[in-house]
């Protein structure tokens, strides 16, 4: 891992999985509230595609996927959504995270409970990814690729 | 007797990666084993609860039209999953922790075998 | 919506700021360190204002997203956590604005970081305190756990080896008291508190429930520092940054003594932690050595800050003396030492930190009079916060010690009023220790101990930075003020705290 060998068989095999398993995260991330799934299982996943072309590209080829310094304000806007979330709840006069409070209009408050939990699952998968990648970068910063 | 060893074999299992766990934390002496120790720990705790949730002859909780609403024996108990998933990140976070600090730990002091180390932060 | 919302605003605005403070300070660190004390006044304003609520109209419960309680999670502010809370912000806000003045260069080096940590700390304890969900209290747990890891992992030489020996142990305490809830999960089927003290009584044959609060109290033990399980605190309080170990030294432990104290209390009853299965009387002996312990290895050290810390191990002794004993003037005792306790150890390790930023070295083998000099002000609260230590009236120390005491003899166990007095003695050797180089030994040089000139006298107090003086002195003074208005604080606030059956 710390030297960079040139190895067209996983590079390509890697360059043409990531993209595929993004799809899945985002499948799984928009299926969380009634069935299998969830923010952090998608998350995961998602960073799971990050690192796979960090591990097998070197880390100056993966900066054209995701750019390290994207890290930490991506999962603090991630949780920021989900905060947002449970804030527009509490405006509206609500409790915290209370989504039959949000304002969407005309639409039963299951629906909208629903709606709501799905925004906090995006909130949460940006924020699983961002800072997952944002650990890996951090714990090999410093070593020196050939 | 086997009444209790043979209806909670689980429950065995589980004490046994316990101990596994707290063994690898006390008596291995590089510090990345320790670490390897505490996972298996924390995993015997997660597996603990999900154990607890299985009833006999019910299924996965995802609402079966064939089955209904109206029966709750017939569905496993859901709230240890998601009690579990939130202890899976605390998990991964500590792990996070914990392998930034090795790193600091090394790059001070050139090593992470215990022994060594405590001889080191003595003369340094 | 203050009013409605008020028992959750505190977690939820200090995670608010904790995880705005790195896209706000993008361009310019300066900001983290303003929006850190900005949020901790609010917390402390918000919690202040909690207090006057339950004092006026009692308890106040809050349920996060509509759910009613054994379903959904509730918060609780009662006069505990009320008071718990008051006290906990109040402290990490004097001790934020020392910080700013201190300008440690490992800080503000990593600044950014480093204040949303500290949030994130004050996130979690806040959030413990005022919780009245079993589980989401082991979630605030490991926010502030790991919060302290990284707080104290930022040190100088062995900091990253004492932060590890913390993060191994506090692991393990956190994952005890995961496991002890789990095997009372599994016999109640609930997780809120008020929910799982109505079934408990219907169980307490069970081996189930008696592993279960076992685990709990071993667990929290671990992170209470409670006598043989203390091993990780000394090396952690002595190598963090001055600021890290001035907001995790008079926080860190109290709320783990709190989450004990409402366990044992307010979950379980008090007759069965007393006399079906006496955890109290583990708890009391094992304090009681705690205390002797600390006090003794606190003489044997040399340096102010390792001194502080085997002193810091003596302290929870008192509270989980005062937890041991199960009666109302213990509890009051307890209750009331975390308050003082939390003011006077904040106060020597700000005093720590401006020993360290004025002459580079915090040994107390290289004291002498000069520093009576350098320092004024420092040293002056100093001598205030050692006496309240030893427990002089009218300092607040001594009233805590004096409600143990009562309830010491009230249980008729006169062991533990032995203790109290011998540690006070103790105490005092080594606080008398540092007082008597300061100020009582001549001088090595002839010319420092003598009154300054009134030029020379101005700069030396201007030596000492007002930024730095004034937190040190306001947390210092703020002892006498707490033990002149004792008898308030007993009054309004402790005695409703007292729980029925006691």
């Amino acid at each position: 891992m710390i030297t960079y060998k040139n190895n067209p068989i996983i590079l390509l095999v890697s360059r043409v999985v990531s993209p595929f398993i993004i799809l899945f995260a985002l499948y799984v991330i928009f299926h969380g509230h009634y069935s299998p799934g969830g923010g952090f299982q998608g998350g995961t996943l998602l960073a799971a595609a990050l690192i796979l072309i960090r591990l097998s590209a070197g880390r100056e080829i993966a900066q054209l996927q995701f750019k390290s310094v994207l890290g930490t304000p991506l999962g603090c806007l991630g949780v920021l959504i989900y905060f947002g979330t449970g804030l527009a709840a509490m405006l509206a006069g609500g409790e915290f995270l209370d989504y039959a409070f949000l304002p969407f209009g005309g639409l039963t408050a299951a629906e909208i409970r629903s709606i709501g939990i799905l925004m906090v699952e995006i909130g949460v998968g940006l924020a699983v990814m961002a800072i997952l990648v944002a650990i890996y970068d951090d714990l090999l910063e410093g070593y020196k690729y050939d | 007797m086997t009444d209790i060893l043979l209806g909670h074999y689980a429950y065995w299992g589980i004490i046994a990666l316990l101990v596994i766990g707290l063994y690898g934390m006390m008596f291995k002496n590089n510090l990345a084993k320790k670490l390897i120790g505490m996972t298996i720990f924390q995993v015997a705790i997660i597996m603990f609860y999900v154990a607890s949730a299985v009833k006999w002859g019910a299924t996965v909780p995802i609402l079966d039209p064939a089955i209904g609403a109206a029966d709750a024996a017939k569905y496993i108990s859901p709230l240890q999953h998601c009690l579990m998933l939130t202890a899976i990140v605390v998990g991964v976070a500590t792990i996070g922790v914990a392998f930034s600090l090795v790193i600091a730990i090394h790059r001070r002091y050139k090593t992470l075998d215990e022994s060594t180390l405590l001889e080191r932060m003595k003369t340094s | 919506m203050i009013i409605q919302n008020s028992p959750a605003l505190i977690p939820l605005l200090l995670l608010a700021s904790a995880i705005s403070i790195p896209l706000l300070a993008i361009r310019k660190t300066g900001i983290a360190y303003v929006t850190a004390a900005a949020a901790a006044f609010c917390a402390m304003a918000i919690s202040a204002f909690n207090t006057y609520r339950v004092w006026e109209s009692g308890p106040i419960t809050y349920h996060f997203g509509g759910w009613i309680p054994p379903i959904g999670i509730e918060y609780v502010l009662d006069p505990l956590s009320a008071f718990v809370t008051l006290v906990v912000n109040v402290v990490a806000f004097v001790v934020l604005c020392h910080a700013g003045g201190l300008k440690d260069r490992e800080i503000t080096e990593k600044a950014t970081p480093y204040y949303s940590l500290v949030l994130l700390l004050l996130c979690g304890a806040n959030g413990m305190i005022l919780t009245g969900d079993l589980f989401n209290l082991y979630v605030f747990l490991e926010i502030f756990s790991l919060a302290g890891y990284g707080l104290i992992g930022i040190g100088e030489k062995q900091a990253p080896v004492a932060s590890f020996r913390y993060l191994i142990m506090g692991t393990i305490g956190a994952s005890f008291y995961l496991l002890g809830l789990g095997f009372v999960y599994i016999v109640t089927g609930t997780l809120n508190m008020a929910d799982m003290k109505t079934m408990l009584p219907l169980l307490y044959g069970n081996p189930a429930v008696t592993a279960g609060l076992t685990l709990i109290v071993i667990g929290m033990g671990i992170k209470m520092a409670l006598f043989p399980l203390h091993g990780w605190l000394p090396d952690a309080y002595t190598y963090a940054p001055s600021t890290s170990t001035a907001l995790i030294a008079p926080i860190g432990t109290k709320v783990a003594a709190y989450v004990i104290l409402r366990v044992l209390f307010f979950v379980f009853d008090v007759k069965f932690v007393d006399q079906t299965l006496p955890v109290t009387d583990l708890i009391g002996w094992l304090a009681a050595g705690g205390i002797l312990f600390g006090s003794v290895m606190a003489i044997a050290q040399r340096e102010m800050k390792r001194m502080l810390a085997y002193s810091s191990v003596a302290q929870i002794g008192y509270i989980g003396l005062g937890i041991g004993l199960a009666n109302p003037l213990g509890l009051i005792g307890a209750v009331l030492h975390i308050l003082n306790h939390a003011f006077m150890k904040g106060a020597l390790f700000l005093v720590a930190a401006n020993l360290r930023k004025n002459a580079g070295h915090s040994d107390i083998s290289k004291l002498d009079a000069t520093y009576r000099n350098r320092l004024p002000w420092s040293m002056a609260a100093f001598t205030l916060a050692a006496l309240s230590m030893i427990g002089l009236p009218p300092t607040a120390g001594f009233f805590s010690k004096w409600y143990l005491a009562l309830g010491s003899i009230d249980k008729g166990n006169w062991v533990f009023l032995v203790v109290i007095l011998l540690s006070s003695l103790l105490n005092a050797v080594y606080f008398f220790r540092v007082l008597e180089k300061v100020y009582l030994l001549p001088p090595t040089d002839p010319e420092a101990g003598k009154a300054l000139p009134k030029l020379a006298r101005r700069r030396a107090v201007g030596q000492e930075e007002y930024s730095l003086m004034i937190p040190t002195v306001v947390l210092s003074f703020s002892l006498l003020l707490l033990g002149l208005w004792n008898a308030n604080i007993v009054k309004g606030i402790l005695q409703r705290i007292i729980p029925p059956g006691m």
